[in-house]
């Protein structure tokens, strides 16, 4: 479905991905796994169109990403729930969700997904003419994947998710991003909650300064902890 | 006249240019919100839309198609600067954008200078804009009460238009975060042209009151307008379009309440006082007096 090869990529001067290569198949859930400046976001930033690379491809269902805009790229089917949440604080909650909603002309069906999203998300339905700004972090970070998923994309991208969340909703937060996959949703997920990812995730990538360091199924990852935890350091330990 | 009917005479006259002022920030802050470019070129649209008040005004056309087409031509300008001057710059510095506006604006100035004339012309206004008219002892200006109700009915379109459509809610959005409003798919160059189409559409407006009450028009006629708007912008603060509003009613009352209250002698110290005010309150409140949401990156 998705498919990085040999991706260069960075600001300015500096090289964030050097060489990253990964592969999405329908239906996965891919996590991409790295300590903190490995370039994970910057992959993520890079595949949305956001920023353009210096040099490899992406493809999507076939066809090349390269020279797309960050709107052209939700059109193909990609959705992305940025790092740090990026809803729009002055809009309300159900003027996000509509936003989600841009590329979308079927009126009705829009209308019942924004419903279907404040089942899904109760608290959405609470704060539904609220400012988006007025949300907790943990109510943000819901209407982020709401927004996200309002595209109906067929590959969701999701940048640390859990950040900053407390405990409980962290659980939340991955028990829905699990749900979501069960329901057909190609996922691909960065997250810095090791242990947690690999119980979830059908395949992990494993980033370290710009390029990939292993990869391979949970079970894979889980039989080289010495290098993975040479990279994650505490993290891999515990949450 | 007693208190009720000067208070009164005054709200009509400090709502009628508050609400101008209000519109001309309106259309300075709503393309400074999403590409925090200060269009000093917007003078330029009230001088197009001045100009062509001028060679139609004396044609066959009634003065309100003529003042429609008036409009109609500072909105294609504005877009037509989008298109040719903004957007090869948008990628570039904040600086380079503003010096863009600059030498935009200076060129249509000159080009006005060259090809019409460097002094005002007088421009056929209707009777309309002079007329008073009596109230139980109040005297009231048409052209006030004209300014103040369209200036009032575009704000509640405005307003309706920024809740209930998409593309309102996207140039909304694209105030807050421009990026994640293309990641979202709405398309970049859509909602700045439709940023920059409202700005011209607001100095048309604008135009047609404050060449209807100046009655002539100069290549220099916008510098005042776009100094205002900056002033009652700057005021209320860049990021918020509620702040552009009420920075503009702020300086309208300001400028109205001063008239009433300054002797003879000080009345040509007006604007000196006015900024002064604008001066204090800046002083206090560097932000402006409404604080907009966070920025995030440029385009
Ligand atoms: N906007 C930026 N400008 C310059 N350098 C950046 C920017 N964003 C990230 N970087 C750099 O790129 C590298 C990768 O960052 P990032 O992709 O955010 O990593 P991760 O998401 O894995 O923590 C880091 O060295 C970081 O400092
Ligand atoms: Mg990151």
């Amino acid at each position: 479905m998705l498919s990085v090869e040999d991706l260069y990529a960075g600001y300015g001067a500096i090289l964030a991905l050097r060489g990253v290569s990964l592969q999405v198949k329908a239906g996965e859930l891919v996590a991409l796994i790295g300590a903190n400046g490995a370039g994970k976001s910057t992959l993520m930033a890079t595949i949305a169109g956001v920023l353009r690379p210096f040099r490899g491809q992406i493809t999507f269902e076939g066809q090349s990403l390269l020279a797309l805009s960050p709107e052209e790229i939700v059109r193909r089917g990609i959705a992305l729930v940025p790092e740090g949440r990026r809803i729009f604080p002055s809009l309300t909650v159900a003027e996000n969700l509509r936003l989600g909603a841009a590329t979308r002309r079927d009126k009705a069906a829009v209308e019942r997904d924004i419903e279907e999203m404040c089942t899904r998300f109760p608290i959405l339905g609470k704060r539904f003419h609220q400012p988006g700004g007025t949300l907790s972090g943990g109510e943000q970070q819901q209407l982020a994947i709401a927004r996200a998923l309002m595209a109906r994309p067929r590959l969701l991208m999701m940048d640390e998710p859990s950040l900053g969340l407390s405990p409980i909703l962290v659980d939340e937060v991955f028990a829905m991003i699990r749900q979501l996959h069960k329901s057909g949703v190609t996922i691909l997920l960065v997250e810095q909650n090791v242990e947690r990812t690999l119980d979830i995730a059908n395949r992990v990538y494993l980033l370290n300064t710009g390029r990939v360091e292993c990869q391979g199924t949970p079970e894979q990852l889980r039989a080289q902890v010495d290098i993975v935890g040479a990279y994650l350091g505490d993290m891999w330990r515990g949450d | 006249m007693n208190v009720l009917q000067e208070v009164l005479q005054f709200l009509i006259n400090a709502l009628s240019l508050g609400g101008l002022y209000a519109l001309m920030a309106l259309g300075l802050v709503i393309v400074y919100g999403i590409l925090r470019l200060v269009n000093f070129a917007y003078g330029e649209l009230v001088m197009v839309a001045g100009y062509t008040l001028l060679m139609l005004g004396t044609g066959p056309l009634p003065w309100l198609i003529v003042a429609a087409i008036s409009v109609g031509m500072a909105v294609l300008t504005s877009l037509l600067l989008e298109r040719v001057a903004f957007r090869p710059v948008r990628q570039a510095s904040a600086t380079t954008m503003l010096i863009t506006s600059f030498a935009v604006s200076a060129l249509l100035q000159n080009a006005a200078i060259l090809f019409v004339s460097p002094r005002a012309k007088a421009v056929v206004t209707p009777s309309f804009f002079t007329e008073n008219f009596q109230v139980g002892g109040l005297l009231i200006s048409k052209g006030n009460l004209a300014g103040l109700v369209v200036s009032l009915l575009l704000l509640g379109l405005l307003t309706l238009f920024l809740r209930r459509t998409l593309l309102g809610i996207a140039l909304r959005a694209a105030a807050d975060d421009f990026v994640m409003t293309r990641l979202v798919g709405i398309r970049a160059n859509q909602v700045i042209a439709a940023a920059f189409a409202i700005s011209g559409f607001f100095a048309g407006v604008v135009a047609l009151f404050w060449i209807g009450r100046l009655g002539s028009v100069g290549p220099f006629v916008g510098s005042t307008p776009v100094l205002v708007a900056f002033v009652a912008a700057v005021v209320g603060g860049m990021q918020s379009l509620t702040g552009a509003v009420i920075g503009g009613y702020l300086l309208g009352a300001l400028t109205v309440g001063l008239q009433l209250v300054l002797p003879q002698s000080l009345l040509d110290y007006r604007q000196a006082f006015v900024f002064a005010i604008v001066l204090l309150v800046l002083l206090f409140r560097p932000q402006g007096l409404v604080r907009g949401t966070t920025i995030t990156e440029r385009v």
